[in-house]
């Protein structure tokens, strides 16, 4: 009986093991990087699938800086992140690696007071405290921009960021532009020494802190704080408006900067120009190479791209991301149509 | 050493017998020692390996990276003390309320308890191991740590405040929630082995001691585990290998807070909790050095905390060792 | 006394009873024939599931086992019979010192020694991984299990004119049977849960595997990928997914008890 039973299930693996064969022959392309537009993407590669079912895509999020690695060791098809590559990271790639915007995101203020009040920080507000010069919630400073708001005689604990993330890289990249103190003493990048606060893993940990903590105060993208329940603060922008944080002004914020665009896509959006603009808001980015080695995947993934930046964007609100203005698709289709295989582009006419 | 040792008793005939039957011992040692050697030659491989990449790390810091405290990605200056503390604080704390608890479980569910309850708390047992990490922390931070910041955070410093373990403002996250998600975690390991090792034990030693006389616990204290202490010290050293480099559920409740603090409530960071949390993002050859000079700092602490152990064993049980008549 | 113990075995319970409560209370409600074989969809999607991280979860186990538990068992084997006077003390302080290793650590050993040559993610390179942690778990519980077989069956079977080797393999191994098995399951345990090794190795899979030299989902993956994403149906399917991963885990521990119940089981 032992016999039969070990055999069996020797043989169910072995059936398992060898994989399951589909029906129309599919390529598989593989993609890594950052996890904040993961949910965006396993839906655009899902409604892809039924426009070209050809193809399929596999995305795994593993942090933005995994991609970056991976994409340069040519272990994966595409790549994905939240923050630009330097010049050095692209001088390391056997290749000249593009950069491909795909949505916007915001990063807001979050916090957990009784009562759950609207509050309205400015630049310089977020700066102390980040730097430990501003510990309770009812400094004068913070009651200053939030007149008839009762802000009670506690410490503020604050929550960044345990791992290296894009999110942590646009925060303190914007608080690096408006605080001299913060660009010399802590400065920019995916992990940073912090003068104060907690550490929480991932954009859940530190919203699950939050909400369990009272007086919490952190930085998280939109999505996490609406689907907490938790309040994100209007923040003043460099035209002097205080900006409640949707996807209308994260929208606005890439606009602003769309006619200084550079041709590589690598901007920072952080403190942006414009009226309506909010001012902590980032592309994210898919990186591919201009020269692909592969001529199939290559043609895949530039219909893709092309149907990503159009028709793709249409899912994007849905899903709490926010969509790219018309402006900056204009310049990326340009872009797309420099992605070659052995010289030959492969977007065809369309 | 020759054969003897477990041959002492046989006659000489006999073992010119075994040994004239030699090749299919041979080979099966030979099989069995080309197992274990594997094993040390991937533990080589892996030191080598990441010697390499921590060199940049070595020329940088020298030994300073052993006791300074800064981490800054930015100014790419690394100092290792935090982490050091937080991983031996974390995993003592874990020790600490793991091993007394788990052995006592494994004594209930071998010696003392009615028999049909021991099998679903034994399954039950077992399973805790294949709750992933991350699921312990999620749990942690929503269920674990406003507990602990509720509830045992102010009854400890209401009684046991003028010590400093116990000071400092109830953030629920710190080092004393990763101590009690590890031992937790590791419970689960103390315990299993530690029932195996308890119902090896020979019927023979327990009536032996029954016979002498002895108490239930007394039999249980002085034939039982005395018996098998090195396989209970083998269930706590498993257990304590998985304290020391558990990742994911530790770095969601430890607050990652590079910092040495004496206070319990203190949030603290661990060597495995930042070698996971920077090393997807770490970009230049020095920072990657850096976290990679840390996984070995974890081998040497892993290295030197064994043999500690060890040393306790040989000491306190030499005589007592195994049965092998 | 009893009572103490009683007490111990109580606090040991009662936080993994708290903690499958949460896991039900949060995901049974996603558990469904869907869950078990229908493929990951996007949120706010109904009907997705993990089907594919189930399969891949079983694969890269019986992968893990396939390298770690022979390894594992032999070397267990040589450390309580071998006679050399240094060598087993020195090979029994390197496991416990691979049992410390982060599991990250021996992900990115993985991925350096397999994927980066390969040029590819593979259920091969996880399957590596897991075993290299499995490794030291089996090697120790088995010497210590064997350990405690009475020299007297040795030496029965010795006298009887049995060569050393049959020995080992037809009365001690049989006899420590039962108390290998724990320590095998509890190695699996261990394996199954683990996210990070295989981050950077089996690498995950949105798809069906179609060979084992591809990226493969698994289980904690999923869980993983789930549990940190902002929309509740996801985590409700992650809790569900930790669910099933324990009833897997469960079935298999089970499974190896009811095949390997036999004549020489110990002292129980």
């Amino acid at each position: 009986m032992n016999r039969w039973l070990a055999g069996f299930l020797c043989s169910l693996l072995a059936v398992l093991g060898s994989g399951v064969r589909p029906a129309v022959a599919q390529m598989l392309m593989n993609g890594a990087g950052a996890t904040f537009p993961y949910p965006i993407y396993s839906k655009w590669f899902d409604e892809y699938a039924k426009v070209d079912p050809s193809a399929r895509f596999n995305y795994q999020s593993i942090g933005s800086g995994g991609g970056i690695r991976q994409i340069t060791a040519r272990t994966v098809d595409f790549g994905a992140s939240d923050g630009p590559m330097t010049d050095d990271q692209l001088g390391r790639a056997p290749g000249n690696l593009l950069h491909i915007p795909t949505v916007l995101g915001a990063v807001v203020a979050t916090y957990n007071l009784p009562g759950n009040p609207k509050l309205r920080f400015t630049p310089d507000i977020l700066a102390d405290i980040f730097l430990g010069r501003i510990t309770k919630w009812n400094d004068a400073k913070i009651a200053a921009v939030n007149p008839g708001v009762s802000l009670p005689d506690q410490a503020i604990l604050v929550v960044h960021r345990s791992d290296g993330s894009g999110t942590t890289y646009i925060w303190v990249d914007y608080l690096s532009k408006v605080s001299k103190e913060w660009d010399q003493k802590v400065g920019r990048g995916t992990s940073v020494n912090w003068p104060v606060g907690l550490g929480g893993k991932g954009n859940e940990g530190v919203a699950g802190q939050i909400k369990n903590t009272p007086g919490a105060l952190g930085y998280v993208e939109l999505a996490y704080a609406i689907k907490n329940n938790l309040p994100a603060a209007s923040v003043r922008n460099a035209a002097g408006k205080f900006v409640e944080p949707s996807i209308e002004t994260t929208t606005a914020a890439a606009a602003g900067s769309a006619m200084n665009m550079p041709a590589d896509f690598r901007v920072s959006l952080t403190n942006p120009p414009g009226d309506h603009a909010y001012p902590i808001a980032s592309f994210t980015w898919l990186l591919v190479y201009k020269d692909q080695p592969d001529e199939t995947k290559g043609k895949l993934l530039v219909k893709f791209l092309w149907w990503m930046i159009h028709d793709g964007q249409k899912y994007t609100s849905d899903l709490l991301y926010a969509p790219l203005p018309l402006q900056v698709v204009k310049q990326i289709e340009a872009r797309l149509g420099e992605i070659t295989y052995q010289g030959k582009p492969l977007l065809a006419a369309r | 050493m020759t054969t003897a040792a477990a041959s002492r008793s046989l006659p000489s005939a006999v073992v010119s017998a075994r040994t004239r039957r030699g090749w299919g011992d041979r080979l099966f040692r030979g099989l069995t020692r080309g197992a274990a050697l594997s094993l040390i030659l991937l533990v080589v491989a892996m030191i080598i390996g990441m010697a390499g990449a921590a060199m940049p790390s070595f020329r940088a810091f020298g030994w300073r990276f052993l006791y300074t405290s800064t981490w800054d990605p930015v100014a790419e200056t690394f100092g290792a003390l935090p982490f050091v503390y937080g991983t031996l604080v974390s995993s003592l704390l874990a020790l600490v309320i793991a091993v007394p608890l788990g052995l006592g479980a494994a004594i209930f569910l071998a010696e003392l308890a009615p028999v049909w309850i021991r099998p679903p708390i034994t399954f039950l047992v077992e399973l805790v191991a294949a709750v992933p990490s991350v699921v312990f922390g999620l749990w942690g931070i929503f269920v674990l740590a406003p507990w602990i910041r509720n509830w045992v955070q102010p009854a400890l410093g209401a009684s046991l405040g003028f010590l400093p373990l116990f000071q400092g403002p109830p953030y629920g996250v710190g080092m004393l929630a990763a101590g009690i998600i590890l031992a937790i975690m590791i419970v689960p390991f103390i315990t299993a082995v530690s029932r195996e090792v308890l119902l090896a034990v020979p019927n023979t030693q327990r009536e032996a001691a029954l016979g002498l006389g002895a108490t239930r616990w007394e039999t249980t204290r002085i034939a039982v585990l005395r018996y098998g202490k090195s396989g209970l010290i083998g269930a706590v050293l498993l257990g304590l290998g998985r304290a020391l480099g558990e990742t994911m559920a530790v770095t969601m409740v430890i607050g990652n807070r590079p910092e040495v603090a004496i206070s319990l409530f203190a949030p603290g960071y661990t060597m495995a909790s930042v070698i996971a949390n920077e090393f997807t993002e770490a970009t230049s050859d020095l920072y990657l050095g850096a976290l990679i000079e840390i996984g070995l700092l974890l081998f040497a602490v892993t290295v030197i905390v064994n043999a500690l152990a060890r040393l306790l064993v040989w000491s306190v049980g030499g005589a007592v060792k195994q049965v092998r008549e | 006394m009893s009572a103490l113990t009683a007490g111990s075995a109580l606090a040991v319970v009662l936080p993994l009873i708290l903690l499958f409560g949460f896991l039900l209370h949060q995901g049974a409600s996603a558990v469904n024939v869907d869950f078990f074989t229908r493929l990951p969809k996007p949120v706010g999607e109904a009907g997705g599931g993990m089907a594919n991280a189930i399969v891949g979860s079983l694969i890269l186990i019986a992968l893990a086992a396939a390298l770690g538990l022979p390894l594992g068992i032999l070397g267990g084997v040589y450390l309580t019979e071998s006679r050399d006077p240094r060598l087993p003390w020195l090979i029994r302080f390197v496991a416990d010192v691979l049992n410390g290793v982060p599991s990250i650590v021996i992900g990115i050993f993985a991925y350096t020694v397999i994927v980066l040559p390969m040029r590819r993610f593979s259920a091969l390179a996880g399957g590596v991984a897991l075993a290299v942690i499995m490794l030291p778990i089996v090697l120790r519980t088995t010497e210590e299990m064997m350990r405690l077989v009475p020299a007297s069956l040795r030496e029965a079977a010795l006298a009887l004119g049995l060569p050393e080797w049959k020995v080992i393999l037809r009365v001690v191994l049989p006899t420590a049977r039962a108390g290998i098995i724990t320590g095998v399951m509890v190695a699996i345990a261990r394996v199954a849960g683990e996210t990070a090794p295989l981050l950077f190795t089996a690498f995950g899979n949105r798809f069906w595997h179609q060979r084992l030299d591809q990226p493969i989902a698994a289980l904690p993956l999923q869980i993983f990928a789930y549990a940190i994403a902002p929309f509740d149906d996801w985590h409700r399917q992650a809790w569900a997914g930790a669910l099933v991963l324990i009833a897997l885990v469960f079935l298999v521990s089970l499974a190896a008890r009811i095949a390997t119940r036999g004549r020489y089981s110990a002292v129980r």
